[in-house]
Formats: C-alpha cells, structure tokens, sequence
C-alpha cells in the first residue's frame, strides 16, 4: 500500500489537469492572489500550467517510494520552475505571500477531487490528503526561500556599490587631501580606502592627507588599527596624515581600549585639521577687505 | 541561565565581518530604545564589536544573545563561540597580547574595561563563552 500512496492524486492530475488548472487559477483569484494587474490571463495560465506539469512528474516517482522530501531528485523540476516563477513574479512586484498563496490555493480543487474519487475509503483520503499537503506547504515555504534569496543577493550588491562609492579622496587645496570615511570601516574596506587614498597620494603629490572619521560611529581596535596603519602607509609615501573628526565619545572609548595614535596627528573637527594641513603647506585662509566681495 | 532574572530579547548570528557591523547596531538600538545616552552606546557598543569579531576571527562564527535584565537600567550580552577556545585567559586579557600578527592585542582586555562586569570562560578545543552587562541609564 505505501509504495502506492500516491496513486489517486496521480490519477487526478492525469485525467483533470484542465479542470483542476481552471478551478486553481480561479481559486487563487478568489485567495487574492492572482495578480491580473500585473499578469495577463495567458501568463497566469501558463505558469500555472507549468507547475502543474512539474507537480505531476515529482508526484509520479514519489508514489513509487512513498515518502516526502522536497530536495528529493525529482523534485528538482518543480524546485527549478518554482524559483523561475517565483522570480519572473517578484520581479514584477508580486509579494512573496502572495506567491506563496498562489501555491495553497492548489489544495482546495486538488482535496475536492481526492474526495470524490475516495468516497468510501476515508483511511486513503486522509493519508493521501495528508500527504499532498505537505508536499503543497514545502512548496509554498520554497517559494519564500528563493525570496529571500534574492532579497540577500540584491542586498549583497548595492552593499558591493556602496562600497565603491564610498572611498572618495577629494582634493581640498594644492598638496591637501581628504579622505571623508562614513559608516564602518571592515577589513575589506579598510584595505580599499588605504589602496585609493596611496593612489592618489602619488597622482597629486599631495603633502598632507586628513582622514575624517566623523561619519563613522565605532572605532574598536580592528578599525583604529586600520587607521594608524593607513597612516603609517601615508608617512611612508613621505606625506603627513591627520585624523580628524575624533568626537569626545570615541576618544574616551579609545582611551579605555588602550589604543595608542603614537606620532600620528589627531584635531577633534575637520575644520581644525584644515587649518593645520594649508599651514604645512604655506597657505591662509584669511578674511578678505569688504571691498574686494564678489558682488558689493 | 545566563544572567539570573534575564529575559533574551535578541540572537543575532555571527560568521561574517558584517555580522559585526549588525551586533554592534541591533545593540545600540537597543540601548536607544532603552534611552541611554551617546557615550555609554559608544562604550559598550564597542565591547560588543570586540567580542564579536573575537568570535568570528578566534572562534569560527558564534552567537551573540542580548538580555533584558531585572534591573532595567542594565543590558546583557552574551556571546558563545565553540571554536578553539583560549589556553591562558589571564595572558589574553593583558594588553598587547594577541595570536595574530596585524592586531593591536587589546580587544579583550578594552572590552573588559568598557563594559560593567565582565566575565569569560573558555575551554581549550571547546569554546568561549563571554558575558557582559552594560550600563543604559544611571537613572
């Protein structure tokens, strides 16, 4: 009896694949979770359809082995379609309940024919039923998973886009750059800040570099031992560096992890740090004469 | 139980360098919501990164669990690694010391002194456990 457990939703899915595509598109609309705004009639259809077909080929071979297990070898059409489907329909705005709702809505016209043809035989209907149920709800949990998958894959990206973004040495004066760092600053970017702010080092032949740290809201040991090593780095290149933007929060906290800035500068305000870099390279910022403004 | 009376509030899983970054924020949301002040966030939120990162550098990926406590004016964290574990604890908390080139040595110890009380256990081959409670609000 195991090995055929499956028999009679196999049957259903042979002879009714129409009627039950029909009733399960109409189903789904009444679930609100058809989205015709977003699909036509003939893609809700197909789609459908090709589930369907991928949900009849998985029930074939599981009838003959009697369990469940989605990551099953025959599965792995219906997985492929579910996260094609999934996919194109995320793509177009559908929210991933909705996705999954679409998935349930099979059970009703699918539980409806099973007991039709089990009248009399309520051990079978509820083995059956039981286990197409199962086998639905894994589905609609897979359609979740691919979800989310693609939301970390996106996320993933803009992180990568931000992080090239983020690294930009702006040339304050002749010989002056700045290096404003916002946010974390992790191994990989540290490694990238130190890379462009060199780079550029040599591209102006800049004298004196700030590194503006006010943006960025932890300093533990990991990034301050990026930042003195950046500095050290920048000394190497025969330039000066300057720390600033060290609020009074961060140099407490600093204090008390025991780190030591050594022989490198630091100037609590970026304004500070500008002063001190034009001075080393023989410029003032002076008030000009009222007469001489633009405009008077 | 990890901290007698505590209610968990908050897991977050570490394995990667960002891992870090999210401890260290879903921390000091925590602490904001709770009305602490800038510099005890500063303060204990940097004991958190250190811990953290110990547990992903030293530990192979951990768990970071965050404790409400009976006294509302304190927050608990604890952090479990079952990584290599650390042989001399005493020898790991001193300044300077680190099984790492490239690193300054003070994570544990700084994060000792940053945080209220402080305290870890560790078996060789076994893993690490540290706890620390924070200070919110002195009110």
């Amino acid at each position: 009896m195991t090995e055929k457990v499956l028999e009679t939703t196999l049957e259903v899915l042979k002879e009714d694949a129409e009627g039950l595509l029909m009733e399960w598109i109409d189903q789904a609309d009444e679930d609100g979770a058809k989205r015709s705004d977003l699909f036509s009639e003939r893609e809700e259809r197909d789609q459908a359809a090709s589930m369907l077909r991928a949900f009849r080929l998985g029930v074939r071979d599981t009838s003959r082995e009697g369990d469940f297990d989605l990551r099953d070898e025959h599965w792995a059409d219906l997985r492929g379609i579910l996260s094609e489907i999934t996919h194109e329909r995320v793509e177009r705005g559908v929210l991933p309940g909705e996705m999954a709702a679409l998935v349930l809505a099979l059970k009703t016209p699918l539980f409806g024919r099973l007991t039709d043809k089990l009248v009399g035989q309520p051990d079978r209907l509820i083995e059956e039923v039981l286990i197409v149920s199962k086998a639905i709800d894994a589905f609609a949990l897979y359609t979740n998973e691919v979800f989310i998958a693609e939301r970390e894959q996106i996320i993933e990206r803009q992180r990568d886009e931000m992080l090239e973004l983020s690294t930009p040495v702006v040339e304050l004066w002749d010989k002056v750059l700045t290096l404003p760092l916002i946010g974390t600053l992790d191994s990989m970017r540290a490694q990238e800040v130190m890379e462009s702010l060199l780079q550029a080092i040599v591209e102006r032949q800049a004298e004196v570099v700030i590194v503006d740290i006010t943006g960025v809201k932890t300093v533990d040991t990991q990034v301050a031992q990026h930042l003195l090593r950046t500095a050290a780095a920048v000394r190497l290149m025969g330039a000066r560096c300057i720390i600033s933007g060290i609020s009074p929060k961060i140099a407490q906290t600093m204090v008390e992890l025991g780190v030591d800035v050594g022989e490198v500068r630091t100037r609590s305000s970026i304004k500070n740090a500008l002063t001190d870099a034009l001075t080393s390279v023989g410029v003032a910022i002076r008030p000009i004469e009222r007469n001489q403004r633009s405009g008077a | 139980m990890a901290f007698p009376g505590g209610r968990k509030i908050a897991t977050i899983e570490l394995r990667t360098d960002r891992d870090v970054s999210r401890a260290r924020s879903r921390v000091s949301d925590i602490m904001k919501s709770k009305g602490s002040r800038d510099l005890m966030i500063t303060r204990f939120v940097t004991a958190v990164s250190e811990i953290a990162r110990n547990a992903i550098i030293h530990g192979q990926g951990g768990r970071m669990s965050v404790f409400e406590l009976p006294d509302a004016r304190l927050i608990g964290v604890e952090c479990v690694d079952e990584g290599q574990g650390i042989d001399d604890i005493e020898l790991a908390l001193g300044d300077g010391y680190s099984t790492r080139k490239n690193s300054l040595g003070r994570g544990l110890g700084g994060a000792k002194r940053l945080a209220k009380t402080f305290t870890i256990t560790s078996a060789p081959g076994k893993g690490t456990v540290v706890r620390m409670i924070g200070m919110c609000t002195t009110r």
